[in-house]
């Protein structure tokens, strides 16, 4: 069963009448994909072309105005949106960690929403740190603002694993880093996708970047799904929007 | 007569009226905080309100304290003479900046933050409790503290509506014209503002995050 299938996805602003004659604004339109456990779409854009805005529809943060979307094979729309959210980890730019939070807290979040005994919940942590490279000992007990912006990021990868989601959207996660650290976190972002055997969603509009973790790619255009395909066919598209990223890249 | 011999010889009636002033502003501002703080969130939830609530706050803070409290007099239930309209008055005082700096400490947290939280699956509820509140508790003590202080101030005028309270001296004092008087009650009403401004501000620094 895929981890995610979006068909017809559509988001409209309200339409404020009069100027636009009550039509509201299309953000996004007709998107449809299906990501299969340990695939990894990427989805590429421009800035506005919908990227974030089809990531923000999928947990609902944004409730689609057309369009379907299942989660490991349920209707996101019949589950309460608190539930949904639990079972799909994610990850933004800025990561938002809670500054009150030690790691410990921050990563074990979910797992304590849920109710998990405490025993439990204190392994998963260690699990996971020591997962995304990070020494439990030596950050479990620190506080966001005593990180590196990598470790923070590494940290976000984290939380948003702890209880253990079919699927992944990932909005951006190395667009705040330095050069160095983002290419040492894309290589071992690349090796646990191997690993995870999680449906991922991944957000960005660094081509490069895109290319090198993709299963597939789909390049968002003025709010529609205007390429989709595997990175070898992406390449090779003559699709004009497609070709002015390849050159930009 | 100097103020020590006053206060030798008046010991127990000045500890009452301490007493007095402590519990109407004590009393005052805990009401104000109950009613405060949840009117200061739902301003976060429902963002159309913010405006005419804090206007009519707004507008109350600008009355006259001396004013105010002669206004509630009239008035049932809550008016007349006595501790309960001085209450009353001091609340509609320490409601302002309670509501503001509970909206303002809530809104002054990182949207990305928040949005992280929503995204992991956080109800309304757990978010506030768990995120907001925590994060904008600084904030939120600073309006409190505000309102204790103002509250200590204006709790001397409580006296001209027979609330009692430090400000019994001082009314005592300017009507007959005794600087030691004023002195009497001015004194302890100054240094209880800055033991509340001093200790509050404390709990403030000591719980503010530091959000990086």
């Amino acid at each position: 069963m895929p981890a995610l299938e979006v068909h017809g996805l559509g988001y409209e602003l309200p339409g404020r009448g009069r100027r636009d004659g009550g039509r509201g604004r299309a953000l996004v339109q007709a998107v449809s994909f299906t990501v299969g456990a340990g695939e990894t779409l990427v989805l590429l854009g421009r800035s506005g072309s919908g990227k974030t805005t089809t990531l923000k529809l999928i947990n609902r943060l944004l409730e689609p105005t057309a369009g379907e979307v299942r989660v490991a094979g349920e209707r996101a729309a019949d589950l309460p949106a608190t539930r949904l959210r639990r079972r799909i980890g994610y990850v933004i730019q800025e990561v938002g960690l809670f500054p009150h939070f030690t790691v410990e807290r921050n990563v074990g979040l979910v797992p304590r929403l849920e109710g998990w005994p405490a025993a439990r919940i204190a392994a998963r942590v260690r699990e996971l740190l020591a997962l995304v490279g990070l020494d439990p000992e030596g950050f479990g007990r620190r506080y966001p603002h005593e990180l590196s912006g990598g470790q923070r990021q590494r940290v976000g990868v984290a939380r948003a694993l702890a209880a253990d989601p079919p699927l992944l959207l990932l909005d951006e996660p190395f667009g705040a880093l330095d050069p160095i650290t983002r290419v040492e976190l894309q290589h071992e972002f690349q090796s646990l996708e191997g690993r995870l055997g999680k449906g991922m969603v991944f957000v960005t509009h660094d081509v490069r970047e895109g290319l090198m973790l993709a299963t597939r790619i789909g390049l968002m255009h003025e709010g529609r799904l205007a390429f989709l395909g595997t990175p070898q066919e992406f390449r090779e598209s003559g699709h004009p929007e497609v070709r002015k990223f390849l050159e930009a890249a | 007569m100097s103020l020590w011999d006053f206060y030798a010889r008046n010991s127990r009636e000045v500890l009452g009226l301490v007493g007095q002033h402590v519990s109407l502003v004590a009393i005052s501002t805990a009401i104000a905080i109950v009613i405060g703080v949840p009117l200061g969130v739902l301003l976060t939830r429902r963002p159309a309100w913010r405006g005419p609530v804090l206007g009519v706050a707004n507008v109350f803070q600008t009355i006259p304290s001396l004013a105010l409290f002669g206004f509630l007099i009239p008035l049932p239930f809550i008016g007349g003479i006595g501790a309960t309209t001085a209450i009353v008055a001091l609340i509609v005082y320490a409601l302002l900046p309670i509501v503001r700096n509970t909206y303002t400490g809530i809104a002054g947290v990182d949207p990305a933050v928040r949005d992280a939280g929503r995204g992991m699956g956080m109800t309304d509820w757990e978010l506030l409790t768990l995120v907001e509140l925590p994060l904008g508790f600084s904030v939120l003590l600073a309006g409190v503290r505000v309102a204790t202080v103002v509250g200590v101030g204006t709790a001397t005028i409580a006296a001209a509506i027979g609330a009692g309270g430090l400000g019994v001296y001082i009314f005592r004092g300017v009507a007959m014209v005794n600087d030691t008087l004023i002195l009497a009650g001015a004194l302890p009403a100054a240094l209880m503002a800055l033991a509340a401004d001093g200790l509050l501000g404390w709990a403030e620094r000591r719980l503010a995050w530091r959000a990086r």
